[in-house]
């Protein structure tokens, strides 16, 4: 990664010094165009590999010295004597605009709705802009997927816009070429078929309106083209299972919070599918007590430890391949006609949950995993029909994927007529299939044979490299579209800014394709939009609400009536088999390998594991233990002829003789960060197994560091994180501080402080809701200027994450509970880092915030070493990249950028506070967080609302009534370090038939 | 060997000790001294600037400071004029003086006028104009009289002692809201008491040291 | 090891003077500036400084690195943000103490035998310090601001934070150096008049001269320099109290589990001693034999220091004891009792063990009169103790840092090669020095030397 790439000998190298001079010139909207030209020159390039983002994971001085670094420091040591402290600021220049644009005043940020799509699905976001740069991204209240949250994929897609690796160029056979060139090749290449017969178009899941409407007016002009579809990561045993259930390819969308029972099949609904987010948020609502509210049950059948699994009241541990058999057993319990399989040692399980669902007919839901065959989802259906949950809990709505297709099929039948050399012109919109197509579809080896393949995509990956051309995509911050959300909500996207490195969208590739190569996507957007909302006149005034609220009202997919046919299931389910199995499954971090590059998803520790930057091979302990595998050892997994190796890690509750295996890893084309990160699972996936596939693992000699950011997984006995059953709380409500055996003893050598005047603020966590997402932590990393430190540093123990989600494991490793904490800086009104720092570097301030002065520190480090929560961070080195340009424009302007040898701390997003509160001094009032939409970052991002700050002096606020509840309870108060983050403890509520045979902690067991 | 020290040697034993304790002392002093000194602080030093701009002359002419410095009200900013400002007047007036070519220059290209800050705080202090100027600070308080500075330059040290200054006592330099713009405002004699009464009124809270937090200026 | 009767006789030993009594004022003041005044520097000095200079280099390119990069070369981490760097810290300054103890305390107790190794160990404290003060400049993230530590008028209008105990180092550190320093130096005027007069050369005889400040040896300058000498021992005795009780309030004051206890301050204190005297001996020991000194460090000596470290020793046994007492029953606090379970058998176990060894056990070999008189052994638990109280300070420091309260932030501490580059290299440059003083300075105190002759030839009628 250090060695400076060969720059074609002609160009001078290109010094930063340079670089900034000549951004410097340009301003405003010249800015973005004087950078695009910069970040197009060979030269910029070179210097960027030279000026290592630190992204990148190495970086020189952190790696050990050779001999001749250690002269030259020799050396060095004498001039050190004239280090000197006093310095002069070094002269500043302010540059205006020529004509200022009205709606902005300096330093005031605006916000635009727009959408992101992962995995084809929209999310609502709104777009925060700075003086004409995005620098943040937060969920769209009024969008129905969101609901004002944003997951840790929404957080870190801004860090994506700046990625210095993103391709920065069209390239033709390798070297950059223009647009019309492109027109010019692409006519040529189209004009002699006949019919478009030879053209295939391949694409990941699409449910962009305007895009379909393009694909299709493509397959009228050319009737024999071929539309493909491939997402590795897609629904097509949800599309299947609905075919089987109803004969029609119909969409599902749950009401959580109308649902008493749900029981989930292997469904990881709470963090995957493209309603993850509503469903966590409504889900939630229900399964947390409050007065008055029946307390929701959560039944989960899981063949992976995931995080539906850790909420679940009661978890069924068992093989993927036996999920079908025990959702036989609930089926015909609730009267259906399939056969039966095997469920032996589950029928108590089974029977319980079958009384219960029947308990609560019409406020049920039963909900199947898309790694389960299409089977487990008709039978899910049928369930739900048996129960009538449709209508009620469950709506059947028509298909949001544009023209749905099997994707496995899809891929294969490409691939094949590729091989077949029937294929003549090949049109790749973002998909990476070399990388991530089924192994038996031999997708490379395939695409040798076609005269003209074309890639579009935001990097010049895997796929890229191999193909004739390469268009450089547009980032959905920088392009005119659209896109459907889980329910069909269309929302408009609009560009925050110029495209940096002059990519064009699918829809202007489309258009070309269509010989327009001239339109804009706005153009293109507009027309298809005018057409459909046939508005007319008013369509102009209709766009700008569009726009502004960022959904389009009445586009959700219209109700579906359909009943559930029988007899799908009559068959004989396949016997379970003792071969080992592996289940597939996207990385909670990269997904399926397209966020690999995105340094703040690599470094994010992945819920369950907390392992970072590399996927692993989960094993359960047994397992490992028979084998005599231990965490970090390579182990080789063969799945038919195919093989690979991957790192293995041990995962307390993993059912045995199967291994989860992630996928995400192994790319060779993502870019300086993700490259060589982890391994590639998709070596050994094939169309026919894509999810659940049998075959051996076999242990090898080699290991290597798995890094995670906890290593300590046991409470210890200690009353940290606290949990009780609702039948416990409700007969002992004090339960919860009955822990704090010692008390608080509230004598101080210090003279107190008196906080009962003013905005005091303060924070609680809600166990009860927190999901382990961890989209707190991305968003507090976006927020904050939150470096990126590489695997190398988090192994040392040096990661910066203001906020981390602590995950313990309690009971029987077989199947044990998990507990899931999030901790921060709990600014105590007696701060232990306080009274220890030197410098009076981090004080109190008079509304109660244990402040962290970043100019004033020099670093003993005592603070941290007295802080009892540990959530201090120190700058071990410059870790903040000071060099990239790209990178510096994604920084917040309002939050100082840490250099090396200051700590740092959550500060409760202090600049947002600050905002509020000089807004609420010019009015002569105190900040009111309802009124002036006062949220930390990690509190505006959860998607369960599990964090919550406030003013605890106002009796009006949410946090007020939360700090009385008989749930709150404050971490180590004992130490009288009065917090002023407190939590809620956590209440499950199991079923009393199968308490015997909990999963989950019993009350005074601390996990 | 003969003798090497005269008696008089104490004597020299005995200045140097003292120049040697001297030396040090005085090192430091002057240190403090330099950075206190104009050189350290560069007030009073007007800086180059691409248009010899002299806010005594418009001043003089009555244009408000708000005609330029739009934002001062409502962001952190005070704002730097467009040069689309200074060709409201300029494109009329003085539209041939070859003083003022570099606007018609930026005008005509495009490119944006660099002036150089004068008044630079360090990048980890966050400084807010319109808070300031809704509390009854005016721009003389800490710019002063601008008015009649030909070339702009620097009327206080802009240290974070000299800030302290006032947010320890701040009666000592609020004014009323309709004179927050007045160049040629001064304290009145009784500005002790009067201060005191605008405090009350603009509900600026000094107890329990709220001026002085840390966050107000550094996040 | 040449031969003295003592050593060489099995069972009862006779116990000899304070210093050999042949000796004339003469013959005691020529023996000592020998050593300075010969021109060629003996061959194992010469040899001893240039290894101690090549690890000096490794000192200043590891601080080079250090302050050019940052404190990540070191192995310090999340939670254990102190390490090596406070550990030598500590170790240096316990080191640090024998001088005072010596010069002052026991001056003032009149011990007769502190006369000819108190300008030793003056010197070693000197140097110890020096290597001491280094690492809180240089430990923190950003050294060129240390100075802010100091309270000094400054624009900020910004004062350190007073409450801190890193606060109270500056000055117990700053102070306690000094006084020694003055202690030193005074107590060396004397005898470099008495250089400047045996002098052969003019520069070396100009040296002297400047640095005794005309010292002539009247009746006036003794009457003064007795009552200075008095005052500087009355003044430095405190110091040899409060110096390593403040650095043991850096932990105290924590709330750590194992660092928050009271017991600190007597057992810092009486570990600093232990190891003062354990580091003169094993200075000595080898100087003495080189030299031919056994006149003036006479077995005497070795055992009346034995003696001192046996007790100092069994005061730290104590300590430990105590601090286990209180941990594991005493208090009743569930996180210091696993505080002191982690710390005998979680990883760190071997460090306690070790520790335990050092320090408590193999020492008691002190309470047999023969292992005190036979020099080499003495030498090599000398040595163990000096290891003994570096694990003393490791095991505090990383064993309590590494599990604290928070499970999930729990961790492991590995020193890199640059904290180890770091130790060896102060341990260098404290050997330098010390070569300097041996070859530049009276090791002894030739006028207390010569009064002391005066005393035990003609005693008081």
């Amino acid at each position: 990664m250090n060695e400076t790439p060969n720059t074609t000998p002609s160009e001078p190298e290109l010094t930063l010094a340079e670089a900034r001079a000549q951004l410097a010139k340009a301003r405003g909207r010249n800015y973005w165009r004087s950078l695009e030209q910069l970040a197009s020159s060979g030269r910029f390039h070179a210097m960027m590999e030279r000026e290592m983002p630190k992204q990148a994971i190495a970086v020189s001085e952190w790696d050990p010295i050779d001999r001749r670094d250690f002269i030259r420091l020799m050396g060095a040591s004498l001039a050190l004597a004239g280090l000197t402290a006093c310095t002069k600021q070094h002269e500043e220049k302010i540059v205006p605009y020529v004509t200022a644009p009205e709606e902005i005043i300096p330093g005031k940020p605006l916000f635009y709705a727009t959408a992101f799509s992962h995995g084809g699905y929209g999310y609502g976001v709104l777009a925060e802009s700075h003086m004409g740069r995005p620098t943040k991204v937060e969920g769209n209240p009024d969008h129905p997927a969101s609901l004002g949250a944003a997951d840790a994929f929404v957080q870190a897609s801004i860090l994506q816009l700046y990625d210095p690796d993103r391709s920065q160029a069209h390239l033709k056979l390798g070297r950059s070429a223009t647009w019309n060139e492109f027109a010019r090749d692409i006519e040529a290449a189209l004009s002699p078929l006949s019919n478009g017969a030879g053209f295939h178009i391949l694409s990941e899941t699409v449910t962009s309106p305007t895009l379909a409407a393009q694909i299709r007016a493509i397959l009228e002009k050319y009737p024999q083209a071929r539309w493909h579809r491939y997402s590795p990561v897609n629904q097509d045993n949800a599309l299947e299972g609905a075919k089987l259930a109803f004969g029609s390819p119909v969409s599902v969308r749950y009401a959580f919070d109308k649902a008493a029972v749900v029981l989930s099949l292997d469904a990881d609904f709470l963090s995957h599918g493209p309603g993850h987010m509503r469903y966590a948020r409504d889900f939630m609502a229900r399964h947390t007590p409050e007065l008055g509210k029946k307390m929701s049950r959560l039944y989960s059948v899981e063949s992976s430890p995931n995080l539906t699994g850790a909420q679940a009241d009661h978890k069924l541990s068992v093989r993927a391949s036996q999920v079908e058999h025990i959702a036989r057993a609930l089926a015909r319990g609730l009267g259906l006609n399939v056969a039966l399989g095997d469920t032996t040692g589950h029928d108590e399980w089974i029977s319980a949950v079958l009384r219960d669902l029947k308990r609560s007919r019409g406020e049920a839901i039963v909900i199947a995993g898309d790694n389960q065959p299409a089977i487990v989802h008709a039978l899910a259906h049928a369930m739900n029909d048996a129960l009538d949950n449709h209508g009620k809990t469950v709506e059947l709505i028509e298909a949001v994927e544009a023209d749905p297709v099997n994707h496995s099929a899809s891929i294969k039948e490409l691939s094949t007529a590729m091989a077949a050399g029937s294929v003549k012109v090949l049109l790749m919109l973002g998909a990476n299939p070399v990388y991530n197509a089924p192994a038996d579809c031999n997708f490379t080896d395939a695409l040798a044979k076609v005269p003209l393949a074309i890639h579009h995509g935001l990097y010049f990956d895997e796929t890229a490299k191999v193909s004739h051309w390469h268009l450089a995509a547009t980032h959905y911050l920088e392009e005119w579209g659209d896109v459907r959300a889980f329910d069909g909500t269309a929302t408009i996207v609009q560009p925050l800014i110029e495209p940096l490195y002059g990519g064009r969208s699918a829809y202007e590739v489309l258009s070309t394709v269509l010989g327009r190569s001239s339109r804009k996507g706005l153009e293109i957007v507009q027309e298809y939009w005018k057409e459909a909302s046939n508005a007319g006149d008013a369509f102009d005034s209709q766009w700008r609400h569009w726009l502004r609220d960022g959904v389009i009202p009445s586009t959700a997919g219209g109700v579906q009536k359909a009943v559930a046919k029988s007899g799908f299931g009559s068959g004989a389910p396949a016997p379970l088999s003792s071969e080992f199995e592996f289940i597939f499954q996207p990385d909670y971090g990269v997904w399926d390998g397209n966020y690999a590059n995105n340094g703040w998803l690599q470094e994010m520790p992945r819920p369950l594991t907390q392992v970072v930057w590399d996927n692993v091979l989960l094993l359960s302990p047994q397992t490992a233990a028979a084998r005599g595998i231990k965490s970090g050892d390579v182990v080789k997994l063969a799945v038919g002829s195919r093989e690979v190796e991957a790192p293995a890690y041990v995962q307390p509750g993993h059912p045995d003789n199967a291994a989860t295996v992630y996928l995400g890893g192994g790319r060779t084309a993502a870019g300086r960060t993700g490259d060589g990160t982890g391994f590639n699972a998709y070596a050994v996936r094939t169309s026919e197994q894509p999810w659940i596939a049998f075959g051996t693992l076999s242990s090898t000699t080699s290991s290597v560091d798995v890094v995670t950011t906890q290593e300590h997984h046991s409470l210890d006995g200690r009353h940290l994180y606290r949990i009780a059953t609702l039948e416990d709380f409700i007969k002992d409500p004090k339960w919860v501080q009955a822990y704090d055996e010692f008390g608080q003893d509230p004598t101080s050598i210090y003279p107190g402080f008196d906080y009962s005047k003013g905005n005091q603020w303060g924070m609680v966590i809600n166990l009860n809701a927190c999901i382990g997402c961890n989209a707190c932590v991305v968003a507090c990393q976006a927020e904050n200027n939150i470096p990126v430190v590489g695997k190398d540093q988090v192994r040392r123990g040096r990661e910066m994450h203001w906020i981390r989600v602590d995950r313990y494991f309690g009971g029987d490793p077989a199947n044990p509970s998990t507990a899931l904490q999030p901790v921060t800086c709990m600014h105590c009104e007696n701060a232990p880092c306080e009274s220890v720092c030197p410098v009076a570097a981090t004080t109190h301030s008079a509304d109660g915030i244990n402040q962290m002065v970043y100019n004033r520190c020099v670093g003993t480090r005592y603070c941290s070493n007295n802080c009892p929560y540990k959530v201090r961070r120190f700058n071990f080195y410059k870790f903040a990249d000071h060099t990239t340009p790209s990178l510096k424009l994604q920084r917040n302007p309002d939050v100082t950028v840490r250099s090396r040898g200051v700590m740092e701390k959550c500060t409760y997003c202090i600049q947002r506070i600050s905002v509020a509160r000089i807004a609420a001094k010019k009015q002569g009032r105190l900040v009111n967080v309802k009124q002036d939409g006062l949220q930390t970052a990690c509190q505006q991002a959860c998607p369960t609302r599990a964090i919550v700050f406030g003013d605890i002096n106002n009796p009006e606020d949410d946090i007020a009534k939360l700090r009385a509840s008989p749930l709150s309870y404050g971490m180590l108060i004992e130490l009288n370090t009065r917090p002023r983050t407190t939590y809620m403890a956590r209440i499950r509520n199991p079923n009393p038939e199968l308490e015997g045979s909990s999963s989950a902690p019993q009350q005074g067991e601390p996990v | 060997m003969p003798q090497i020290f005269k008696p008089t040697a104490n004597a020299f034993a005995r200045l140097s000790i003292a120049i040697g304790f001297g030396a040090v002392v005085g090192s430091l002093v002057v240190l403090d001294l330099l950075t206190r000194s104009p050189y350290g602080t560069e007030v009073n030093v007007a800086r180059e600037q691409p248009v010899a701009f002299s806010h005594k002359h418009h001043a003089n002419m009555g244009i408000d400071c708000r005609y330029c410095h739009t934002s001062v009200e409502e962001g952190a900013f005070a704002g730097i004029p467009s040069t689309k400002t200074c060709m409201n007047c300029h494109s009329t007036i003085f539209n041939d003086s070859p003083m003022l070519e570099p606007v018609r220059e930026s005008w005509k290209t495009g490119e944006s006028l660099q002036w150089n800050r004068v008044h630079d705080l360090p990048q980890f202090v966050y400084f807010d104009h319109s808070i300031h100027v809704a509390k009854g600070i005016g721009c003389s308080t800490c710019h002063g009289r601008v008015d009649q500075m030909p070339l702009t330059r620097k009327e206080n040290t802009l240290y974070m002692g000299w800030c302290l200054d006032c947010h320890r006592a701040p009666e000592k330099f609020v004014r009323p809201k309709d004179k927050i713009f007045d160049m040629a405002w001064e304290p009145p004699p009784n500005q002790k008491e009067a201060g005191l009464e605008l405090l009350k009124e603009y509900k600026i809270d000094t107890e329990h040291y709220k001026m002085l937090d840390c966050y107000l200026c550094h996040r | 090891m040449s031969a003295s009767a003592p050593e060489k006789t099995m069972g009862y030993v006779e116990i000899p003077e304070v210093l050999d009594l042949h000796h004339t004022y003469d013959t005691a003041t020529d023996k000592i500036n020998d050593v300075i005044l010969k021109k060629k520097t003996p061959v194992p000095i010469a040899v001893a400084m240039g290894i101690c200079f090549l690890l000096v280099g490794l000192l200043f390119t590891t601080i080079t690195k250090l302050v050019s990069t940052g404190i990540g070369i070191w192995g310090n981490n999340q939670p254990v943000a102190w390490a090596f760097d406070i550990i030598n810290f500590v170790w240096w300054i316990g080191i640090g103490h024998a001088g005072t103890l010596i010069s002052a305390i026991l001056f003032l107790f009149r011990q007769e035998w502190r006369t000819s190794i108190n300008r030793f160990a003056e010197a070693m404290t000197i140097f110890a310090v020096m290597c001491a003060g280094m690492y809180p400049v240089l430990h923190v993230g950003r050294p060129w601001l240390a100075y802010w530590l100091f309270p000094y008028v400054n624009v900020m209008q910004m004062w350190p934070q007073f409450r801190s105990p890193l606060m109270w180092d500056v000055f117990a550190v700053s102070t306690y150096f000094t006084i020694s320093l003055l202690f030193w130096y005074t107590g060396l005027i004397p005898d470099l008049a008495s250089l400047r007069d045996r002098a052969k050369t003019r520069v070396s005889r100009f040296i002297t001269g400047v640095l005794s400040m005309g010292w002539r040896g009247s009746a006036r300058h003794w009457q003064r320099y007795d009552i200075i000498y008095l005052l500087l021992a009355g003044l430095s005795t405190p110091l040899v109290v409060s110096v390593h009780s403040i650095v043991s309030l850096d932990f105290a004051v924590a709330q750590l589990p194992g660092w928050h206890t009271s017991i600190f301050p007597p057992y810092f204190v009486a570990g600093a001693i232990y190891s003062g005297f354990a580091m003169v001996l094993t200075l000595a020991i080898p100087v003495r034999s080189y030299f031919g000194f056994k006149d003036f460090i006479t077995q005497r000596h070795l055992d009346a220091m034995s003696k001192v470290m046996l007790a100092t020793g069994l005061i730290v046994m104590y300590g430990y004891a105590m601090e286990a007492f209180i941990a594991l029953v005493y208090s009743g606090n569930p996180n210091e009792a696993f505080m002191m379970k982690n710390r005998m058998f979680g990883p760190y176990a071997w460090s306690y063990w070790m520790l335990i060894t050092c320090n408590g056990v193999i020492p008691q070999l002190l309470w047999f009169k023969r292992v005190r008189l036979h020099t080499p052994t003495l030498w090599v638990i000398t040595v163990v103790i000096n290891i003994g109280m570096w694990l003393e300070r490791f095991v505090i420091i990383v064993t309590s840092l590494h599990r604290d309260f928070l499970p999930s932030s729990w961790g492991m501490y590995a020193p890199t090669k640059w904290d180890i580059f770091m130790f060896i290299g102060t341990i260098g440059f404290f050997g330098f020095m010390m070569c300097l003083f041996l070859r530049f300075i009276p090791m002894f105190a030739g006028f207390e030397l010569r009064e002391l002759l005066h005393k035990k030839k003609s005693p008081p009628h």
